[in-house]
C-alpha cells in the first residue's frame, strides 16, 4: 500500500529553501515521512471547536514594558566582533548581497 | 543469638554514622556548614568534584567542558575570603560551592555550545543573568553540561557531542534535554546544576536520574543570555540533591531583570524560610487524564503509594479533571517548532558560530516543521489553532486551582528507555513529553521529586501549582521528602 503523506516532496524542498537548509535526496525522503507523521498527529486539534476562543501567545499578562531611554553598560566593539570569522576595521565582513 | 544480632546491627549503624561521606556527595546546605565551621576548604570540595568528574565523565558523558583551572582559582579566592572574613558566608550564600551550568547558558570566556556543532567554537563575551547572579553569590563554575542540541529532545541523544548515559543503567537514556545537568548532580560531579525547561527538559531528566528538578513559573527567572529555544515557553531552573537546596538556588536566581521584559517586578519570597510549614489540610488533586492508558503500571503504583503518603500527612487528596489534556502535546508540537524556526533563523555563521550546514537532524526537523506551520496559507490551521488550544489548556488549570492547591502527576509515561530505542522515530520521542508540556503552555511551576525505583531505574512525580506558587511547591515536596526519610 502506498503511504499517504501530508507533505509532498516539493513542499519539503520549498520549506528547506525558506529556512536556508540544504538537504540531500536521502534527507528529503526521510524528513518527508517523519514530518508527515508529526503533522498527522497534530491533526487531532481539528476535533476541537475554537471559533470563539482568543489565542494565547504569552502567559505573563504583562503588557507594554517600557524603560527610560538611557544608555547603560554595553559591549565594546572589540567584544562584539570577538567571535566573527571575518572582520575588518571594526566591521563584520560578509559576502556581497547585491550585484555591482 | 538475638543479642548478637542486635550487636551486629548496632555496630553497622555506628559504622554508617562514622563513615565519612565524600565531600562531592554533600548537598549545598551540608557543604555550607562544613565550609563555615572550617571542617574543609572550598579547594578540597572542588578537588573532590574534579576527581569525580575524572573518574566518571568518560562513562556517562555528562560534561562537554570541564573548567579545572578556573574552578581551582575561584576556590582559592573563596577560601581566602572565608579565612579573612568568616562572616562573608552570610553575604555570599553559594560561596565556594561548585556548580555545573547547562551548555546553553552563556558563560563569559567559557565555550558555550548549546550541544550543537553550529556553536562548537563559540566563546561568549558576557554572562547570562542567572550565571552572573550565581557567581555574585559566590558559586564556582566547574563545568558545562552536555544536552540535546538546542535543547531539542527528551533523551539526551540529540547532542552533537554524543549521548549522555543514565548512571543507573548505562544502556538507558538520562532523559533530556538537560541530560548532563541531571547526570552531573546524580553522580556527584557537582553539588547542583542549572537547566532549562521548554516542554519538560528539567523535570524529565530529573525524574530519570533520581534528583530534584525545578521548572519555575514562566518569567520568574530571567532568560537573558540563555540560548533561546521557544521564547514563550522557556523556563530557567535547576537540579539539586534536596528540596531545600532547590529553594536556596531559586532565591538567588529569581527576580526582575531589565534585560528580560517577561520578568515581572514581583518580590521574591524567602523560599527557605517557610520550608517546614505544615501541609495539613492542603488540597492535592490528581488529574484523571494523566492516569489514562499509556502510563506504565509500575509508575502508577508508585504514584498511588505517594498519594497514600500524602493522606498520612493530613493532605486532602482528590481526583480532578483537565479536559483538554489530550490536545496539549499537539498544540505544543506546533507552537514550539514555530518559535524554534524563528529563533534558529539568526544562525548564519557570520557574527558568531558556524554555518547552517552544521545543524543536526532534530534541529532541521523542527526548523522545517515550524517554517511550514508559520508559512502563508497554513498559519490559521496550525499556529493560530494551537494558540487557541493553549487558551483552553490554561483555562483548565485556572478552573482546577479553584478546587485544589496543587496537582500531582507522573513526569514520564515510561521508565528510562534504552539508548537508540526511539532515535529513528521522532513522534515516539515527542510522546515522552506528554505529561510535562502542559505546565509550559500554561506557564506554571513544576517540581519533579525522586520517588524510588522500579527495576533499579528511578521514577519520580511532579507537583504543579498556580503561577508563582513555588513556595507552596517547596513546602509540599519538603514534607514528602522528610516523611520518606
Amino acid at each position: 500500500m502506498k503511504k499517504i503523506y501530508n507533505l509532498s516532496e516539493e513542499e519539503v524542498k520549498h520549506v528547506a529553501k525558506l529556512a536556508k537548509l540544504t538537504l540531500t535526496e536521502e534527507e528529503i525522503k526521510k524528513f518527508q515521512s517523519q514530518l508527515s507523521e508529526v503533522l498527522a498527529y497534530v491533526d487531532v486539534l481539528k476535533k476541537l471547536e475554537t471559533k470563539e476562543i482568543e489565542p494565547t501567545s504569552q502567559v505573563t499578562g504583562l503588557e507594554n514594558i517600557f524603560r527610560e531611554d538611557q544608555t547603560g553598560q554595553s559591549l565594546s566593539a572589540k567584544e562584539v566582533l570577538a567571535n566573527a570569522k571575518k572582520k575588518n576595521n571594526g566591521l563584520f565582513v560578509i559576502k556581497a548581497i547585491f550585484k555591482k | 543469638m538475638l543479642k548478637r544480632k542486635i550487636m551486629v546491627f548496632l555496630s553497622s549503624k555506628r559504622f554508617l554514622r562514622n563513615k565519612k561521606m565524600k565531600l562531592n556527595e554533600l548537598a549545598i546546605k551540608e557543604a555550607q556548614e562544613g565550609l563555615k565551621n572550617k571542617k574543609f576548604s572550598s579547594t578540597e570540595l572542588v578537588k573532590s568534584c574534579l576527581a569525580q568528574i575524572k573518574s566518571q565523565n568518560r562513562g556517562v558523558n555528562a560534561l562537554i567542558t570541564t573548567c579545572e583551572e578556573e574552578a581551582l582559582a575561584q576556590a582559592k579566592k573563596a577560601d581566602d575570603l572565608i579565612i579573612h572574613s568568616p562572616l562573608s558566608i552570610l553575604h555570599y550564600p553559594l560561596i565556594g560551592i561548585p556548580l555545573v551550568i547547562k551548555d546553553n547558558f552563556c558563560t563569559k570566556g567559557i565555550k558555550t555550545t548549546a550541544g550543537s556543532k553550529v556553536l562548537a567554537d563559540f566563546i561568549p563575551v558576557y554572562d547570562a543573568t542567572v550565571v552572573a547572579k550565581l557567581k555574585k553569590a559566590g558559586a564556582i563554575i566547574i563545568g558545562k553540561a552536555n544536552m540535546d542540541a538546542w535543547a531539542h529532545g527528551s533523551s539526551g541523544e540529540n547532542s552533537d557531542f554524543g549521548s549522555t548515559k543514565n548512571p543507573y543503567d548505562k544502556e538507558s537514556v538520562s532523559g533530556g534535554s538537560s541530560s548532563g545537568s541531571a547526570v552531573s548532580v546524580a553522580t556527584n560531579m557537582a553539588l547542583a546544576a542549572t537547566g532549562s525547561d521548554t516542554g519538560g527538559s528539567i523535570r524529565l531528566p530529573a525524574s530519570f536520574c533520581h534528583v530534584v528538578g525545578l521548572k519555575p513559573t514562566y518569567g520568574r527567572v530571567s532568560r537573558y543570555g540563555i540560548i533561546a529555544m521557544a521564547s514563550s515557553l522557556d523556563a530557567i531552573g535547576h537540579f539539586t540533591k534536596t528540596v531545600e537546596d532547590s529553594a536556596l538556588i531559586l532565591k538567588i536566581t529569581a527576580g526582575h531583570d531589565d534585560f528580560d521584559a517577561t520578568t515581572p517586578k514581583m518580590p521574591v519570597p524567602d523560599y527557605e524560610k517557610n520550608l517546614g510549614a505544615s501541609i495539613k489540610g492542603l488540597k492535592l488533586g490528581f488529574p484523571k487524564e494523566y492516569f489514562n492508558t499509556g502510563l506504565n503500571e509500575e509508575i502508577r503504583k508508585k504514584i498511588n503509594e505517594s498519594l497514600e503518603q500524602f493522606k498520612k500527612l493530613g493532605v486532602e487528596v482528590k481526583e480532578v479533571s483537565l479536559p483538554h489534556t489530550e490536545y496539549a502535546l499537539a498544540a505544543y508540537y506546533i507552537i514550539q517548532p514555530s518559535e524554534v524556526s524563528s529563533n534558529l533563523a539568526r544562525y548564519d555563521g557570520l557574527r558568531f558560530g558556524l554555518g547552517r550546514e552544521n545543524f543536526g537532524d532534530e534541529a532541521k526537523r523542527r526548523i522545517m516543521l515550524g517554517t511550514y506551520t508559520l508559512s502563508s496559507g497554513y498559519y490559521e490551521a496550525y499556529y493560530l489553532k494551537a494558540m487557541q488550544t493553549r487558551t483552553l489548556i490554561k483555562k483548565d488549570f485556572d478552573e482546577v486551582f479553584k478546587e485544589v492547591d496543587v496537582l500531582l502527576t507522573p513526569v514520564s509515561p515510561t521508565l528510562p528507555f534504552k539508548i537508540g530505542e526511539k532515535a529513528t522515530d521522532p513522534l515516539q520521542m515527542y510522546l515522552s513529553d506528554i505529561f510535562t508540556v502542559t505546565a509550559n503552555l500554561a506557564g506554571l511551576p513544576g517540581l519533579a521529586i525522586p520517588n524510588g525505583k522500579v527495576n533499579n531505574l528511578p521514577v519520580g512525580f511532579q507537583i504543579l501549582g498556580p503561577q508563582f506558587s513555588e513556595e507552596k511547591l517547596f513546602q509540599v515536596a519538603y514534607s514528602y521528602e522528610q516523611a520518606k526519610q
